[in-house]
């Protein structure tokens, strides 16, 4: 057994977390920084935290990821990190000759209390920033809320790049706050074939999913662009998609510059995708194409299809606010029985938005937005689940427990796809129905007796 | 910045090289660097020096990770039955979480804390009002639900810097079970350097804390540590496979596949093989002053390396039946690999290779690809100190600097009653007047041939602009620079946490290292890179129908 010291009975810990389904802001601010063109993140703080988020973006996505550190050593953190930030400054636009610089904080530099905005004066004005580059900075203490925190932070000061002409561009901005490459590639396909035009922001799609053609470009074609986040100023509305992740950027843009925005759950499946495409359809005031509509129906066509495989299985779900929600109604919407959810991320509406979407579901739920995967486990060795999704640290609970699983959520350390196939909108609907299929189908098949092995299912 | 690798220089010089690598650093960092690449030429009764173990230059992309990941990640992250417990912010103890592939026996207690992530998930409230509550909490909630042997707890960045006890609440947790051994590392991210740092600390603690606690005679002849091993993808699991068929007991391994009482035995061994001498050569130090044991530098990457490994601690022991026994183990071991080199030799002779890897693969890997007919054109550490490179006579000319002042140096001296000197002088001077090397490391630079570039902390620009100029068939780093090397069209092979494969020690090791490397200097993808359509953009007069 690989997590052999899990017992089953489940004891009161406030001070101790096993197993966390979290991890701290700087890493989301990374990622996010990566979905502007052009941006090199830059970590203040010591060497380790900019090497560990480098480490597991690389090895989610498989792919190179650029950024720089402050490098604090004793000294810097006595005195202060304004001499390392105002070096690296001046290197990073030598060496590497980023459009942007995307600065995040860490807890070792939020402690001392280093001014980022101040930096980045002092900078401007001794010259360091070259003319028609520029950086931007968001405050992300390891200490306050999670990975997806800061990636919302980082979001809310890309927001900040914003300007308003007076004149309205015509567009609306897209935050499909995070979710993969793939899905942000899907987001803008689908925004397109309704007609929308729109900035999506942060866009990851060409940056974290390149092709390898014999070049090495350290900023990759994909992102956006400098001029499309102030031109974000100037939108006919902003979607948020996702409270924790897009909200606060999206109500920046309302309060700062007059561009209304609506929050909506992420476009996981049915019942979310269409709330997303009726809202786009609204906004742009066109009717689906049918298209799309088409697409809908594949969806529906491939629940009814399977409907028996899927009634009344339980699933033990962990991962981000957002990306839960709407999993959560997904399973709901098609009969399945999400009963143990844990998020690492905090905030009580989470815990309120499942019980309602899970209220007349046939089974009790247990949610907790401050959870760990290890009271996971343990909720699921009181009550055994048919299905296991969430990252890939759920591998050891699935292979202790002899549970399928579904990979999906972050980080994906141990399988490939996520960065290609989206998950969201009705084409990741039927990818995410796939993947869970499958895993079902197959445990049939291996627990089958000869007697009773189907050719067909 | 894009860079290809179209333009090899086909006759590189060093010195332009060097020059090119320089060329777009400001001149501060120009200078700096300067000193930290090094052309290796032979000089009149020297090798030349290096500048290393400095700090890195703010805004350099740089491969180098903090002290935390030194002390936690490396050393004590594979001692199985203790749980470390990271006081500080999440992230600290997620990312070193299962994440460096040190393999694991549970063996017949079934401890096993390796698969699990300790952390006291420090809040904004713990940094305002002091976190030592919740530590204690912690400890006790773990003390509780696992009842382990001991208890590991790491400082993170900002523990340190709102002064936060971890010391004393661990002293006083551990009188208060009688039964846990509790212990803290002050191993803050921002300390020293690099990772070296953390290596220092954790060697300190290990050594101040868990060594000598256990006086039982383990059973078994010939009793060995063996000293910076960390058994990524089974290394460590091989190397016990070969002593164990050579008849060596090996007490304890600092720290691959290890257990708290192996570290509290290891004084009981009667010799220390020191694998990786960056990580571990204090405790191999300490062991020696306080108990007696001397240390024998080895290396068990490479087959031939491995068998003169063998033969050295066989000739420590100075003892036939030892003796007879390793020279059957080689000879029995050595054919099988001898077959495999012969079968990837006509694909691999005469390619080149560059590594860039923690403080002593840079330097043990050269030998396995030696044994291939590779050569190594570029080489360098990642936190490594000038001994690393330079050889261990450099060391009482070290200047200690600011940043390594502040990295505890512990006072040793012999044990009152349990100071044994294994050797006399006399056997001692025997040993090395017979060619056995004690407190020996000569270090990478002698063994690279001239002419060839040893780097200090590469940088990704670096990295990029290396391959591009010497166009390498095989590039070794780690997983950060792995795909930024392999747009560029070239292999690249992780030498820290192997990409999943291994083991690469001993002699089956060895095997699986030739055949990997065969694989990936001998891919068909690295000619797929350019489309029919790029490569002919020419559009010809008609199309060719049937």
């Amino acid at each position: 057994m690989l997590l052999r010291h899990t017992p089953k009975e489940i004891t009161e810990r406030s001070a101790l977390t096993i197993n966390p389904a979290k991890t701290c802001q700087p890493i989301g601010a990374m990622y996010a920084s990566l979905g502007i063109h052009g941006c090199l993140p830059h970590s203040h703080g010591s060497q380790g935290c900019c090497a560990y988020h480098r480490s597991t973006l690389t090895r989610h996505y498989k792919e190179p990821i650029s950024a720089a550190t402050s490098s604090f050593t004793e000294g810097a953190s006595v005195f202060g990190g304004s001499a390392n930030m105002m070096q690296a400054i001046t290197n990073i636009f030598t060496v590497y000759d980023p459009e942007i610089i995307a600065v995040h904080t860490t807890c070792l530099s939020e402690t001392i209390g280093d001014d980022l905005k101040q930096i980045k004066k002092k900078a401007q004005k001794e010259g360091k920033i070259p003319e028609g580059k520029d950086m931007i900075s968001a405050s992300t203490p390891s200490y306050v809320g999670s990975h997806v925190t800061g990636f919302s932070n980082m979001v809310t000061s890309m927001a900040g790049l914003a300007e308003s002409t007076g004149k309205k561009n015509g567009k609306v901005n897209i935050i499909p706050g995070w979710v993969e490459p793939c899905d942000m590639e899907e987001i803008k396909r689908v925004s397109k074939l309704i007609g929308v035009k729109s900035i999506v922001f942060p866009d990851t799609s060409g940056v974290l999913n390149g092709p390898l053609s014999g070049e090495y470009k350290m900023f990759p074609e994909g992102g956006t662009t400098v001029a499309e986040l102030k031109s974000s100023g100037d939108s006919t509305g902003t979607l948020a998609l996702g409270e924790w992740c897009s909200a606060d950027a999206a109500r920046f843009l309302d309060k700062t510059h007059k561009v209304p925005c609506k929050v909506l759950d992420m476009p996981f499946g049915l019942k979310a995708t269409d709330r997303f495409i009726d809202a786009l359809r609204t906004i742009a005031g066109v009717t689906v194409p049918d298209e799309l509509a088409n697409e809908r129906g594949q969806l529906v066509d491939l629940i009814s299809d399977m409907h028996q495989y899927l009634y009344h299985k339980k699933v033990a779900l962990v991962g981000d606010p957002d990306q839960l929600i709407s999993m959560t109604e997904f399973l709901v919407s098609i009969d399945m029985c999400p009963v143990h959810i844990v998020t690492g991320t905090m905030g009580k509406k989470f815990e309120k938005r499942i019980r309602e979407i899970t209220k007349d579901m046939p089974f009790e739920v247990n949610v907790k937005a401050k959870g760990d995967m290890f009271l996971l486990h343990q909720w699921i060795k009181n009550e055994p689940v048919d299905l296991i999704i969430g990252n890939t640290y759920c591998k050891y609970i699935a292979r202790d427990e002899d549970i399928p699983y579904v990979r999906w959520g972050f980080p994906i350390l141990d399988r490939q796809g996520h960065q290609y196939f989206p998950t969201v909108c009705y084409k990741g609907g039927l990818r995410l129905l796939e993947k869970i299929l499958g895993v079902i189908m197959d445990r049939q098949d291996r627990d089958a007796t000869e007697q009773k092995f189907e050719l067909v299912l | 910045m894009a860079t290809t690798t179209k333009k090899k220089m086909v006759q590189w010089d060093p010195a332009d090289v060097k020059a090119e690598l320089l060329s777009k650093y400001p001149p501060k960092v120009a200078r700096k660097r300067a000193k930290q690449i090094m052309i290796n030429e032979a000089l009149e009764n020297e090798t030349p020096q290096i500048s290393a173990n400095v700090r890195t230059t703010p805004g350099i992309i740089t491969m180098r990770g903090c002290t935390y990941a030194g002390c936690k990640g490396v050393i004590m992250g594979p001692t199985r039955d203790i749980v470390n417990l990271v006081h500080g912010p999440i992230g600290c103890s997620f990312y070193a979480w299962l994440t460096r592939r040190n393999q694991t026996d549970a063996g017949d207690d079934g401890a096993n804390f390796m698969n699990y992530c300790f952390s006291t998930d420090m809040q904004d409230s713990d940094i305002i009002f002091g976190g030592e509550k919740k530590l204690k909490q912690a400890i006790q909630e773990a003390y509780d639900l696992f009842h382990p042997k001991s208890i590991a707890v790491f400082a993170t960045c900002p523990v340190g810097l709102i002064g936060d006890d971890i010391h004393t609440v661990s002293k006083q947790m551990k009188e208060k079970f009688g039964d846990c051994n509790v212990y803290a590392f002050s191993c803050e991210g921002y300390k020293g350097v690099s990772q070296s740092a953390g290596h220092h600390i954790a060697n300190n603690q290990v050594f101040r804390h868990i060594v000598g606690e256990n006086d039982e005679v383990k059973p078994g002849k010939y009793k060995i540590n063996l000293l910076g091993e960390y058994n990524i993808g089974g290394d460590g699991f091989e190397i016990d496979r070969i002593f164990k068929k050579c008849g060596i007991t090996n007490i304890a391994t600092f720290s691959g596949n290890s257990t708290y009482d192996q570290f509290a035995s290891a004084h009981t061994a009667d010799l220390n093989a020191v694998m990786c001498h960056r990580s571990i050569n204090y405790v191999a130090d300490m062991l020696e002053t306080k108990y007696g044991i001397p240390w024998i530098k080895v290396n068990f990457i490479g087959a031939d390396s491995t068998a003169k490994s063998l033969r050295k601690i066989a000739q420590y022991f100075d003892d036939q039946e030892l003796t007879a026994k390793v020279e059957e183990v080689i000879a029995e071991e050595m054919p099988e690999v001898e077959a495999s080199r012969a079968d990837v030799m006509p694909r691999t002779e005469g390619k080149t290779a560059m590594m860039f890897v923690g403080g002593s693969r840079a330097h043990h890997y050269q030998d396995l690809f030696n044994e291939m007919g590779m050569k190594t054109i570029s080489a360098g550490y990642e936190f490594a100190h000038r001994d690393d490179y330079e050889g261990r006579q450099v060391l009482p000319t070290l200047k200690v600097d600011a940043d390594s002042r502040n990295i505890e140096e512990i006072e040793v001296e012999a044990d009152e009653t349990r100071y044994s000197p294994r050797k006399t002088p006399e056997e001692l001077q025997a040993l090395e007047d017979a060619g056995l090397k004690f407190k020996h490391y000569d270090g990478l630079a002698p063994d690279m041939q001239n002419g060839t570039l040893i780097i200090d902390d590469l940088n990704q620009y670096e990295a990029e602009k290396l391959v591009e100029l010497m166009k390498p068939d095989i590039f070794c780093a780690g997983i950060k620079e792995k795909f930024s090397i392999q747009k560029l069209g070239v292999p690249m092979k992780q030498l820290h946490s192997y990409d999943s494969g291994g083991p690469y020690a001993g002699f089956k090791g060895a095997i699986n290292f030739y055949n990997e490397i065969d694989r990936l200097v001998n891919s068909r993808v690295w000619s797929y890179m350019k489309a029919p359509w790029q490569e002919n953009p020419q559009l010809s007069a008609t199309y060719g129908w049937e």
